[in-house]
């Protein structure tokens, strides 16, 4: 069929065949745009960097141990912070040291995958728009 | 001869620019890589992009492939809307991606085992996330804070603890590629330092030294590995990061 339009070599018959390719491409990239949207969602549904994790044990423990520090790190310093301003030593530090124990495991416990993050069940971009 | 493994990690004042009390600001080793770095990054995108073929060359497809990797990875995280901190999000992968590589490269130095390289990095990164966040949600923020179907009365406890894990991020985000690199090649020199000390002992030594020399063989590989994933486990975690300023506890 596309033979016998292309043999005669019409202007007018060219030129609707280019607003018919035009319109063709733009539906095809219509569709693409959908489909690309509807395909992004679901990897992200295994809790995030699950697979920079799983990729080396060599990393996973190193994310794990510098979460737990980042946490404890945190508590030492804010409760320092706490207690030089407030003047309520060593209180502050106290119970931030402890809290920030806390921080550091629930962190690892969340890039272990074990808890879900701050946004149950609403961080998977499935649920939005 | 001694082998000194923390020698390679010494910022070396290269062209001294000015003095404030006494303490001097020079143009120093580390910035001088981290200048490399930048501009090849731009010599290879700009390179790649030239000559804008449909079929790409070599270089264009490394290019389109590094495009594609952090487009994914970020859409697949922060959805479509995440895409504006794209480029962003590009050139923190880009700049740390090639800072870790470069510095496998013998003689060379690793601006990423420098801890207050990763801590701007990191810093800035929750800086962005922080501003954005609430000039996004304004004051729903918050509720990054506050998770739900938690108990009233244990409800303060929590929120205490959701903001130190909060603030615990830049520096376990920081802490994790400095301390691999560094890691990383302090474990090297090391090993390259047995090869060297069991082949002084003679003909023995030199069988002694062939074992370090295969180990040190598979470090390199290794590190190259950890190289890449690390500048992945960096962007993906900004990605995670911006989430949740974008949409901050539904």
């Amino acid at each position: 069929m596309s033979d016998g339009t292309r043999e005669n070599g019409d202007r007018d018959k060219a030129h609707t065949d280019e607003a018919a390719l035009s319109a063709r491409l733009q539906r095809l990239g219509e569709g693409l745009g959908q489909a690309r949207g509807r395909a992004a969602p679901p990897p992200s549904e295994d809790p995030g960097g699950d697979r920079a994790t799983t990729a080396s044990g060599y990393a996973r423990g190193f994310r794990l141990s510098s979460e737990l520090v980042g946490g404890v790190l945190v508590g030492a310093g804010l409760g320092w912070l706490i207690d030089r301003l407030l003047g309520i030593s060593p209180w502050g530090f106290i119970v931030f040291l402890l809290l920030g124990f806390v921080a550091g495991v629930l962190n690892v416990m969340r890039s272990a995958g074990v808890v879900p993050g701050p946004t149950p069940g609403g961080d998977l971009p499935g649920n939005r728009e | 001869m001694t082998i000194d493994p923390i020698h390679q990690f010494r910022i070396q004042n290269l062209v001294p620019i000015f003095t404030i009390h006494g303490h001097q600001f020079a143009f120093t080793n580390s910035a001088l890589f981290m200048l490399i770095i930048v501009v090849l990054v731009s010599a290879l995108l700009i390179g790649a992009t030239l000559p804008r073929a449909v079929v790409p060359g070599r270089l264009q497809s490394v290019a389109e492939m590094s495009y594609e990797f952090v487009a994914n990875m970020l859409r697949s995280t922060a959805g479509n809307e995440g895409m504006k901190f794209f480029p962003f999000v590009f050139t923190l992968f880009m700049f740390v991606l090639v800072a870790n590589m470069i510095g496998l490269i013998p003689y060379s130095f690793t601006v990423t085992s420098q801890l207050i390289v990763t801590a701007s990095l990191a810093l800035l990164v929750f800086v962005i996330v922080v501003g954005y966040g609430f000039w996004r949600n304004g004051f729903r923020f918050l509720n990054l804070f506050v998770p739900k179907g938690v108990p009233i009365y244990i409800l303060p406890a929590i929120v205490v603890i959701e903001i130190l894990s909060f603030l615990s991020r830049p520096i376990s985000h920081s802490v994790r590629l400095f301390a691999n690199m560094l890691a990383g090649h302090i474990t090297l020199q090391v090993f390259a330092g047995f090869i060297i000390m069991l082949a002084g002992f003679g003909v023995v030594g030199w069988f002694g030294a062939a074992l370090p020399l295969i180990l040190v063989i598979m470090l390199t590989a290794l590190e190259f590995l950890v190289a890449f994933l690390q500048a992945y486990v960096f962007a993906i975690l900004t990605c995670i990061y911006l989430n949740d300023a974008i949409h901050p506890g539904h």
